[in-house]
């Protein structure tokens, strides 16, 4: 054969991505490595210095140790686990293959559901001696969440059970038991030994009682995930607006779902325009159609408005559009869960906030039961609704991963918090209608010759926040301006009665007097808050409930020591004394605001002056009408 | 109904299916110049490795401020800017390219790195590191460590500080080294660059987290998903420029340390004993000609390399000298900066 007809024989090969999951002791990566091994995906210096890396830590002395090839990061080799996700290559002749290797130990959670989102086929590992265990369970819960549809359970260590059949097909029949409560779509249960190749490659002549296919087979032959999208209905998230000149306007972006054709009617979500596919750009000329898997870019009949995060889809067949659902979230950092913090959300290329609220509940990973629940931990999955700060067109997770997947992102640390799918749009976003009333707030803050905002006061307790607001309240009433002041006096005793001082009650405080605030900003009054506010996040989402310019926030900064040794009301000292828990600064942290409008320094400047100050600035910046 | 097959980017094509099949009937030999791939799915995996990465590249660019590519001239680089000529077509690559020399490199490559970064219309920067340049750093007198940490680590990061990048993206594979296999597709680096292999966040699907603290910056790896061969099939494939090093051709080499080192300029000492042989080679990663190993090799041709490749039984890596030390050196020098 010539070069040229080896090579092309290869392109035409697909794509399959799987991930490996089981326990600690299953022999995972032992696995992938026989499979590499077996594919000639091993290079003679890599397998050369696994030899010397077995003699070295191997665990199984004068034998190859596969799992040392996947062990990668120092760290890990020490303690002799996976903790993270490392993805692997090898192919057969008919496909290409990548493996995203995750690791069953029991804190990654994590780990595991970032390797199965992309994969088409998940390898369940059990050890045949142990047979399913919780972690198996936990496993093919995760599995199914993330919408796999093909699961091998691939049953290990034959060899050490005498390749028996009754023991195999006990571990079968309970797994498949287990598995028809989650509706596990194709279940398919191989007895295999990594360590010694049996039903990998070629049948092992040490079952004969088996019949299915080796693991290598079904792996050549599953479908893949991608050809069961192209027949949905069109989803083109658009990702950029291309304009290298004036008489062109493409959008570029990643087919997720269906095909799209030159002339196809199109609807861009959520706004709902309609437009036609004039044509389908590419560098190496224009297609007549695309699929669910490419990457291109079209332009329209037409000029419509349509911008990153806009979602083209199939004119007669378009999303739902919500701002509210039914959603699993798997929370993945350190940081709990806050009901009622918003962070934000990216779909496909769109980026909104929301908030989880309320969580119905939480999912015991290990037996699938409900359990009440305020927050989630790290690795912990919870159900609850999602409140979005605008509509989004989505399909539901089980229908199509890229336009019902999403991810949570901490607006503080800029960490992905978590991963959710969305299952159903809950009406009632759709039901309630904000009036429109004639009368708004430019009407009523212009009868009070004035332009309503909020003055939001931060700082520890005991910097000077009331004093200072009061203090501006008395002089803003003596200019007859119309103003009103929040704080714990008038707040904590009535509409926040419920709430006590955990960050989740704090972060649900402020949510109160935030929409509070806005409310009489509405009514168009000069409002002022005094409160702690601990938190950027919430004071952040403060800002983001008002228009530009309508949130002032003035940083009262007192150092602690300060703060502390005026001690107003004495709680300093109880706190100290451990009668107070969770007080900011002592046992709950204060994250000082980056980019304050005004920051007064009470260590140089008097509460009369500080006064003096806030009203110029209002003056100044045209807050109210002069006399 | 029949439907008419479709073009897909860059990796099939309608008419020369047809021309293929009339070929076929006629018992012509096949001319690899378009290989047809039917409308029936699946895509081919080099199609959706394609796909993915430019979606990659066009996700960068839409969430960061000022993206650069890193552009080393290999062929890997090579794949990574056809890739992004693919992404943002009809528009040129909306970034510069970014060359941090070490002044060490094969002259073919330096020749090759001009003319590709005007052809496909992008600019480029050249970063010498000019402590090191000062000092005379080389391979021979200062040690591969010594050297790659001045003129590369520190080079880049010097480069990437200059112009302020928030994003840079390399060729980097996941397929190439164990400490790869578990780097992320954006990789975060602190304001002095470091990597914290234990602080990583999860990408899930094809979401990406672009957001950034002030200072931070990231390395975005466009071809994590690749294999060595798939990027020579897709250079084959694509018509991919690429240096000419790569083919086999008889070059004159010093045996040293148990690689075969180029003698590609003067600059080189030979040791006592040493003398240049000639000999039929070529090479599987370039670098720094005093640090690259070649190998032996009759492929004078792409198709002859990739079925050379098909066939081999060595990693690319193990001709690169600067990565045989311990197992986990390159976990190390990427802590401290390294792309």
């Amino acid at each position: 054969m010539s070069a040229d007809a080896e090579i092309r024989l290869r392109l035409g090969k697909s794509l399959l991505r799987f991930n490996t999951c089981g326990s600690v002791d299953d022999g995972k990566s032992t696995l992938i490595g026989r499979l590499l091994y077996e594919s000639k995906a091993l290079y003679d210096d890599q397998l050369a210095a696994l030899e010397a890396d077995s003699k070295r830590v191997g665990t199984r002395p004068g034998e190859l140790d596969f799992a040392l090839l996947l062990d990668g990061l120092s760290a890990e080799r020490e303690q002799g686990i996976t903790i993270d996700v490392a993805y692997r290559f090898f192919s057969t002749a008919r496909r290409n293959f990548i493996v995203a290797d995750t690791p069953g130990h029991e804190q990654y959670t994590r780990n595991m559901v970032t390797g199965a989102s992309t994969a088409d086929l998940s390898v369940i590992l059990v050890d045949a001696r142990k047979g399913v265990l919780t972690q198996t369970r936990r496993h093919t819960f995760l599995v199914s969440l993330l919408g796999i549809r093909h699961v091998v359970l691939a049953v290990n260590k034959m060899d050490l059970v005498d390749h028996s059949q009754a023991v195999f097909t006990q571990i079968e029949e309970e797994y498949r038991k287990f598995a028809a409560e989650l509706g596990l779509p194709t279940i398919t249960c191989i007895p295999v030994s990594a360590v010694n190749g049996d039903n990998i490659l070629q049948p092992s002549p040490a079952t004969p009682w088996y019949r299915g296919p080796t693991l290598m087979a079904l792996l050549d032959n599953v479908e893949v995930d991608q050809t069961r999208l192209v027949e949905q209905p069109l989803r083109l998230p658009v990702q950029w607006v291309n304009r290298p000149s004036a008489d062109f306007r493409g959008f570029a972006g990643t087919i997720v779902a269906g095909r799209l054709r030159k002339g196809d009617a199109i609807r861009v979500q959520p706004a709902g325009r309609l437009g036609r596919v004039a044509r389908i750009v590419t560098y190496d000329g224009d297609l007549e159609e695309a699929v669910a898997g490419q990457s291109i870019s079209i332009t329209l009949d037409d000029e419509i408005d349509i911008s990153r995060g806009d979602l083209i889809v199939a004119a007669n067949q378009p999303a739902e559009v919500a701002d509210q659902f039914d959603a699993t979230v798997v929370w993945m950092n350190e940081s709990p869960l806050l009901p009622g913090r918003s962070y934000l959300l990216k779909i496909g290329t769109k980026t909104v906030t929301a908030t989880v609220s309320p969580l119905k509940y939480k999912i015991n990973v290990n037996n699938l039961q409900h359990l009440a629940a305020a927050t989630l931990e790290l690795n912990e999955i919870g159900v609850g609704t999602l409140q979005l700060d605008r509509d989004i067109p989505f399909d539901p997770y089980r229908v199509n991963r890229d336009t019902g997947g999403f991810i949570l992102i901490d607006r503080t640390s800029n960490d992905t918090v978590a991963a959710g799918m969305l299952h159903f749009a809950l009406r009632r976003a759709q039901n309630v209608h904000w009036q429109a009333l004639d009368v708004n707030r430019a009407a009523r803050s212009a009868i009070k010759g004035q332009r309503a905002c909020v003055l939001w006061y931060t700082g520890l307790s005991g910097a000077g926040k009331s004093t200072i607001a009061n203090l501006v309240d008395k002089k803003l009433h003596s200019l007859k301006r119309h103003t009103y002041l929040l704080d714990g006096d008038n707040v904590r005793h009535g509409l926040n009665k419920d709430l006590g001082f955990t960050d989740a009650d704090r972060v649900e405080n402020i949510r109160r007097i935030a929409e509070v605030a806005k409310l009489m900003l509405d009514a168009g009054l000069i409002v002022s808050t005094a409160f702690i506010s601990p938190f950027r996040a919430e004071r952040q989402m403060a800002r983001g409930l008002l228009a530009k310019g309508e949130f002032i926030e003035i940083f009262v900064d007192t150092p602690l020591g300060i703060a502390e040794g005026r001690d107003p009301k004495g709680l300093y000292k109880k706190a100290r004394r451990g009668d107070l828990k969770n007080f900011t600064g002592i046992d709950s942290p204060y994250e000082a605001p980056e980019n304050p409008e005004l920051r007064i320094d009470t260590t140089r400047t008097s509460p009369e002056e500080a006064a003096e100050i806030i009203v110029t600035y209002l003056q100044e910046r045209g807050s109210f009408d002069p006399d | 109904m029949a439907v008419a097959p479709a073009r897909t980017p860059g990796l099939g094509c309608a008419k020369d299916a047809l021309a293929s099949s009339v070929a076929r009937s006629r018992r012509v030999p096949l001319v690899a110049k378009r290989v047809f791939i039917p409308v029936a799915m699946p895509l081919s995996h080099l199609q959706r490795l394609e796909a993915e990465s430019i979606q990659i590249m066009r996700e960068v660019l839409a969430e960061t401020d000022k993206p650069v590519m890193l552009y080393s001239i290999g062929k890997d680089s090579s794949v990574m800017l056809h890739l992004a000529r693919k992404a943002f077509f009809p528009a040129p690559p909306p970034f510069p390219l970014l060359h941090v020399d070490t002044t060490w490199k094969f002259r073919d490559m330096y020749a090759m790195r001009d003319r590709v970064a005007a052809e496909a219309g992008m600019d480029l920067i050249v970063h010498v590191n000019p402590e090191a340049l000062a000092q005379g750093v080389n391979p021979f007198t200062h040690g591969s460590a010594v050297h790659t940490d001045l003129w590369k680590t520190q080079g880049l990061k010097q480069a990437l500080d200059r112009y302020g990048f928030d994003a840079a993206f390399g060729g980097g594979r996941r397929d190439e080294e164990k400490s790869r296999a578990k780097e992320r597709v954006l990789s975060f680096r602190t304001a002095q660059h470091r990597w914290d292999p234990k602080n990583q966040r999860p990408e899930l699907w094809r979401l990406y987290n672009t957001r950034k603290h002030k200072g931070q910056s990231i390395r975005v790896f466009p071809l994590s998903n690749w294999t060595e061969l798939d990027v020579w099939q897709y250079i084959y494939l694509e018509k991919i420029p690429i240096v000419p090093l790569y083919l086999s051709r008889v070059r004159p080499v010093v045996e040293r340390d148990g690689a075969l080192i180029m003698v590609d300029d003067d600059r080189m000492p030979l040791r006592p004993g040493e003398k240049p042989m000639m000999r039929k080679v070529r090479f599987r990663t370039l670098g720094c000609y005093p640090l690259t190993g070649a190998v032996e090799s009759s492929a004078e041709t792409l198709a002859e390399i990739i079925v050379e490749m098909i066939a081999t039984r060595t990693s690319e890596r193990e001709g690169r000298v600067i990565d045989h030390d311990a197992g986990a050196s390159m976990e190390m020098k990427k802590q401290d900066g390294y792309f």
